[in-house]
């Protein structure tokens, strides 16, 4: 670019020195402000791009107005300016304070509304330990109150991070987008040898037809076709396609720590997911009775419901739902029935409901729970646990369910199957991510036979059982030292160091301060399913690089074939002829050497501006194989890119001569 | 053109494309240590080349110590070669009594030779002694296809390896190179040509009356020693002034033939051994198939352009500088093979092609010697140009570009880029200081835009380190003898430096394996991008220049003559 700026340059001072001397030439002054037109177009591009960011910016700046923070200092409360608070700092929030500082909640609960942030407008819980602890300056306590320790510093807080980030005030340059720079930067090296050692020959030549003056070698000519050479169509438009693809991560709202975090998402080799929330539903649900031997489906069902209507977790009501649908077994008022509900206890590792004795009906106690508890509880009784039952809880497990046994008194009733409910439309996900060459690893804390059955269900190429955050660090340890690049999403405090050693490390927003801290990437809507998207973006950022940089360099060949054969058409014309024998060369029957020079010019400029939307939406992405989408790009982009400007310069030159600007 | 030209170009790509696997396995098993029995009696030679340099194959150098290494030796190598021509005179075997040879050419010619660029501004017979031939010009002959063969070893090396730091060593590479590839190849080559006729002695030149009753002095010498490993090691250099083109030095059908399946042999075999040494002889077809496209294309339109005839010679044929004895076609494909390998012999005189095979032959120069190229330089010069292919290919594919499992990164391609812009900085920028000065003016022969394509084409073949010449340019002055030396120096070591930090840099990675989300570099696919990246590469380069050469003078063949 800076060269197109000195050429425009030169151009111009060629005008203004020929006005001097009380000449003037239309053509020159044209291909000088055609050249200015290119730089504008560049620069627009880039402004364009930027400016989407900076309405976003605009929108944070103004959560993050100065505000008043609660500061425990030595049990007493003093107001003190957010700006002054340090790390470490106690802060007290109550139900309309804004937090002052991006920190942990250390002490009580309380719902944030952290739209500002997130654009959701949900309010989400916020509580002391587990792994919803963390709060960022900015957002709104809506009830309660929480005591918060600063985490960081002011000026480093995710809000300024995320403003940083979004008005590409930290914006660095890829190592990709440096590595395609110094391509550009030799290429334009190699047009500018060319062009500046062509008076050389082209003086040489006159000399040698004995026609001097033949060649048109004037200052303005030969800038014209250094500016066409050069890249300027991807140099022009490389950052705005950077930006864009930061803005695009934005809009999907993830909020990336750098670029290069952005681009390597794109040549992630494996991808390390959570079982819970990413490829099954949130929970587990029962999907089926499996009564005894001889036993009724419908009275398991009824027991089953009747133990699980005051269980208030999902499987509980998941239980309900099932009998009824299954024997329109409606949920029964039992309050009246003097029921008295057992809640589950860790120890006891059951629950279930008590009727007393009355109406002539015996006492009915019935319990679900594991199988082996269950067993105890029948034995402890005197029942007998069938084997059939046994070889039942088996089955389930090894199908990837989760057997519970429901008892009445002392007789066993039969098997409830719960299951994990893999999402809709992931097989079909990763089966793409394979074709992108990306394996996924399912992480699970389920015993390996479950978690060999969902797996097989969800379609994943790997996965690890029983999995400790240690398992998970060593695993992603293990692929890299194997040259692949990983990522991974997590939330907890005990994810943080996996994602930090992740090349990708997307951060749940509702995860703890550590693991936001930790990752390269945060999520605002904490869907881990975001990943693939993450990719994809990646992916699109490079491709459209490559594409229009080989776009550019494809469009020379017609800019050479207009504008050559401009600059040399009278050399070595036979006596008497003005058309000599690198006319021929004009294969586009271009009007005049001015008009032709004119238009690859003003094509050159306009293409910028025709490409804009493109760079800023970046080239359609099909999750096929590699030799395909290059197959597809190639076409496009590169037979494309040589054949557009053959017709753009002709339908130029075609309106210049109509207009009569030469 | 008849069916006796078809079959021969038939019956010289079946040959090599039989031969090429094969010799390439035979390379790949030598390098890597596995001797064969017959050549067993040369390991203890090898063993005590170690011993009086000080070294062991086992000792690895890092790329650094490696190019130093290199360096040391082609600079010692610069000083004898120049120390023997400049001493001649006074030297034994000389029963010409050729003088010293003035410093500007002796400089030239040592650069020339160390370079594997084999540019003569001389005439043999009339110049150098059968000293200074045979122990300076031979002796470079072999060692500098060696340095070049090892240049690609440490390359190969590079990519082969994983974390590592090291690149192999060169003085095991160069060794092996010239005792168990070049020596061998070249002896048994040499007594097939002498048996053809070609003369191998150190008699003094004869003077003998001709039929007309003229007298007339025939050169003699240790030509057929010298033209084995000029074909072999893609060296070029001509024992006598007209190279190929002398009886003496290309007697036969059978030496034409065999001289050119010489010519590329190594460079095509050397592609297998590369696939042989990195595990997928998938990419070295593919390779291979890329250098064999550019390669029949230039061919194909050499031989359209000269059987189209001249319309000033009454359309026809013209045969003028041709190879007379073995007809055209044979020269064309002698001309195309020879610029594309980096060669740089001539059976005919590449002044006297058509505008189009002249263009062709130019073309390939200026490709950076990469359709087969030198013995090591053509295939480490076309992987500058993978690498390349592969950063574009992957950015389209939308992924990190990686090679062969390596992550290619922002030094690999700054050392790629000055790999394929070094030689073109020298072309354009010198070709444009001869144009503008007296100096380099005057050693133009030819009027019009022959006398450009003069100059343009002895830039491009030193800098390519080709060495063939438009015979026309009178290129024994000091202004050519000197920038000609640099144009070759840089030519050479401006590619040989970058490609060496790159198996350095290349070697230190770790390696990635390929999935489906890589694109593959074997397949059609990849022979195509790879093809129009050095075909673009070239074209846009040189077009401006190359449209007021050839391309002017064929647009005016009937027009206008000079």
């Amino acid at each position: 670019m800076l060269l197109t700026e000195l050429g425009a340059l030169l151009c111009t001072v060629v005008v203004l020195s020929d006005l001097m001397h009380r000449q003037f030439s239309a053509f020159d002054l044209q291909i000088a402000v055609w050249l200015w037109f290119t730089v504008l177009f560049a620069n627009f591009a880039e402004a364009l791009a930027e400016g989407r960011g900076k309405a976003q910016a605009e929108s944070l700046k103004k959560a993050r107005t100065t505000t008043m923070a609660r500061r425990q200092h030595q049990g007493q409360e003093q107001r003190v300016p957010a700006t002054l608070l340090r790390k470490d700092d106690h802060v007290v929030c109550e139900a309309g304070d804004i937090i002052p500082a991006d920190g942990e909640v250390i002490d009580g609960i309380a719902t944030v509304d952290e739209s500002a942030i997130t654009g959701e407008s949900a309010p989400v819980i916020r509580e002391s330990g587990g792994d919803r602890s963390a709060v960022t300056g900015g957002t709104k306590v809506i009830s309660d109150r929480i005591v918060i320790r600063v985490t960081s510093e002011q000026g480093s807080m995710f809000l300024d991070r995320m403003i940083a980030m979004v008005e590409g005030a930290k914006r660095q340059r890829t190592p990709n987008e440096i590595a395609l720079s110094i391509l550009l930067t030799g290429l334009t090296a190699v047009f500018l040898l060319a062009v500046v050692t062509l008076p050389a020959f082209g003086r040489y030549s006159e000399q040698q037809a004995g026609q001097p003056g033949a060649a048109n070698l004037s200052l303005p000519v030969l800038t014209a076709l250094l500016v066409c050479l050069i890249p300027t169509t991807i140099g022009g438009l490389l950052s705005a396609i950077g930006i864009s693809g930061i803005d695009r991560l934005i809009r999907r709202n993830v909020l990336a720590t750098s670029g290069r975090a952005v681009e390597a998402a794109g040549d992630i080799n494996v991808l390390l997911l959570d079982k819970t929330g990413t490829i099954t539903l949130g929970n587990r649900q029962a999907t089926a009775f499996l009564p005894v031997p001889g036993g009724s489906a419908e009275r398991l069902a009824d027991a089953a419901q009747l133990a699980s209507l005051a269980d208030e977790t999902p499987e509980g009501r998941s239980i309900v739902v099932l009998a009824k649908d299954q024997f329109k077994l409606r949920g029964r008022e039992v309050s009246q029935t003097h029921a008295r509900f057992v809640p589950f206890t860790a120890q006891t590792r059951m629950s279930g409901v008590d009727f007393p004795a009355r109406d002539g009906a015996g006492e009915r106690r019935i319990r679900k729970g594991s199988a082996e508890a269950m067993r105890a509880f029948v034995e402890h009784q005197g029942g007998v646990y069938p084997k059939e039952t046994a070889q039942a809880v088996e089955d389930v497990a090894r199908q990837g369910g989760t057997p519970l046994v429901v008892v009445e008194n002392c007789s066993v009733l039969g098997v409830i199957q719960l299951k994990d409910v893999v999402k809709g439309g992931i097989r079909e996900r990763f089966g793409q991510l394979r074709k992108m060459g990306i394996r996924t690893v399912m992480i699970t804390g389920d015993n390996p036979l479950t978690a060999a059955a969902i797996a097989a269900e969800a379609g994943v190429d790997d996965f690890m059982a029983q999995a400790t955050p240690e398992d998970k660090l060593r695993r992603i340890r293990q692929e890299q030292a194997k040259g692949h690049l990983v990522a991974m999403t997590g939330d907890g405090t005990n994810d943080a160091p996996a994602l930090a050693q992740a090349d990708v490390g997307v951060a749940m927003n509702t995860g703890t301060q550590a693991a936001r801290e930790a990752g390269n990437m945060v999520d605002l809507d904490s869907n881990p399913t975001k990943l693939i998207e993450v990719v994809e973006i990646g992916k699109q950022l490079l491709m459209t690089r490559g594409a229009l940089t080989t776009f550019s360099i494809a469009n020379d060949v017609a800019k050479y074939f207009a504008i050559l054969p401009a600059m040399f058409l009278g050399l070595y014309a036979v006596t008497g002829a003005t058309r000599g024998p690198l006319a021929a060369l004009n294969i586009m029957w271009l009007a005049s050497p001015q008009s032709a020079v004119l238009s690859a010019v003003i094509f050159n400029a306009l293409i910028i501006i025709a490409l804009i939307p493109l760079a800023l939406r970046g080239v359609s992405y099909r999750p096929v194989g590699a030799a395909a989408v290059l197959r597809r790009n190639l076409v496009i982009y590169g037979v494309g890119g040589l054949i557009a400007p053959f017709v753009g310069i002709k339908v130029i030159d075609l309106g210049i001569n109509l207009l009569g600007l030469t | 053109m008849k069916r006796n030209d078809w079959l021969q170009l038939a019956a010289y790509f079946g040959v090599l494309l039989a031969l090429a696997p094969l010799i390439g396995s035979y390379l790949a098993a030598v390098f890597g240590g596995a001797i064969p029995r017959w050549l067993a009696p040369l390991k203890a030679v090898e063993g005590r080349i170690y011993r009086a340099v000080g070294t062991s194959p086992d000792r690895e150098m890092r790329w650094t110590e490696y190019a130093i290494a290199l360096l040391w030796f082609n600079l010692v190598g610069v000083l004898v070669l120049m120390g023997l021509q400049l001493t001649q005179q006074w030297l034994p075997l000389n029963p010409a009594g050729l003088p010293n040879v003035a410093w500007p050419l002796a400089l030239n010619t040592a650069v020339s030779f160390v370079t594997n660029t084999n540019w003569q501004a001389y005439s043999g017979e009339a110049t150098m002694s059968y000293l200074t031939q045979v122990l300076g010009l031979a002796v470079q002959n072999f060692v500098s296809a060696g340095t070049g063969m090892a240049v690609l070893l440490a390359l190969a090396r590079g990519l082969a390896r994983r974390s590592a730091s090291t690149v192999g060593n060169f003085w095991a590479d160069l060794v092996r190179s010239i005792l168990y590839v070049l020596v061998p190849l070249s002896l048994v080559f040499s007594l097939v040509l002498v048996e053809q006729g070609v003369v191998q002695n150190l008699a003094p030149y004869q003077e003998v009356t001709t039929l007309e009753g003229a007298k007339q002095v025939v050169p003699l010498g240790p030509a057929a020693s010298q033209i084995a490993i000029k074909q072999i090691g893609t060296n070029g250099g001509g024992f006598f002034g007209v190279n190929s083109a002398h009886p003496f030095e290309n007697p036969t059908p059978l030496t034409n033939f065999l001289q050119m399946l010489a010519i590329l042999m190594l460079p095509a075999a050397q592609v297998f051994m590369f696939g042989r040494m990195i595990g997928s002889r998938r990419h070295a077809w593919s390779l291979f198939s890329a250098m064999l496209v550019l390669l029949l294309a230039g061919l194909g339109l050499a031989l359209w352009s000269e059987t189209q005839g001249n319309p000033a010679l009454a359309n026809l044929a013209p045969l003028e500088g041709k190879e007379t004895r073995f007809g055209v076609v044979n020269s064309v494909l002698w001309a195309v093979t020879t610029t594309a390998a980096s060669n740089g012999s001539v059976n005919a005189m590449h002044d006297s092609l058509s505008p189009l095979s002249g263009l062709v032959a130019l073309f390939n120069l200026m490709l950076g010697e990469v359709v087969f190229g030198g013995v090591g330089a053509g295939l480490y010069g076309m992987l500058a140009f993978v690498v390349l292919t592969v950063f574009m290919a992957g950015l389209m594919v939308g992924r990190s570009p990686e090679y062969l499992g390596k992550r290619l990164e922002q030094r690999e391609m700054v050392l790629a880029m000055i790999a394929v812009l070094a030689p073109c900085v020298i072309i354009l920028g010198f070709t444009a200081i001869a144009l503008l000065t007296e100096a380099g003016r005057s050693g133009v022969t030819n009027a019009g835009p022959h006398g450009l394509s003069q100059v343009l084409y002895a830039f491009a073949s030193m800098a390519g380190n080709n060495g063939s010449a438009f015979a026309g340019l009178n290129a024994n002055t000091i202004f050519y003898n000197l920038l000609g030396a640099v144009a070759m120096f840089v030519g050479r070591f401006g590619i040989i430096l970058p490609m060496l930090a790159a198996a350095g840099s290349l070697a230190a990675k770790k390696s990635c394996p390929p999935s489906s989300g890589t694109f593959p570099t074997h397949g059609p696919l990849f022979v195509l991008l790879l093809v129009s990246v050095v075909f673009i590469v070239g074209a846009l380069t040189f077009l401006p220049a190359l449209t007021l050469g050839p391309v002017v003078e064929h647009l005016m063949l009937g027009s206008r003559v000079f």
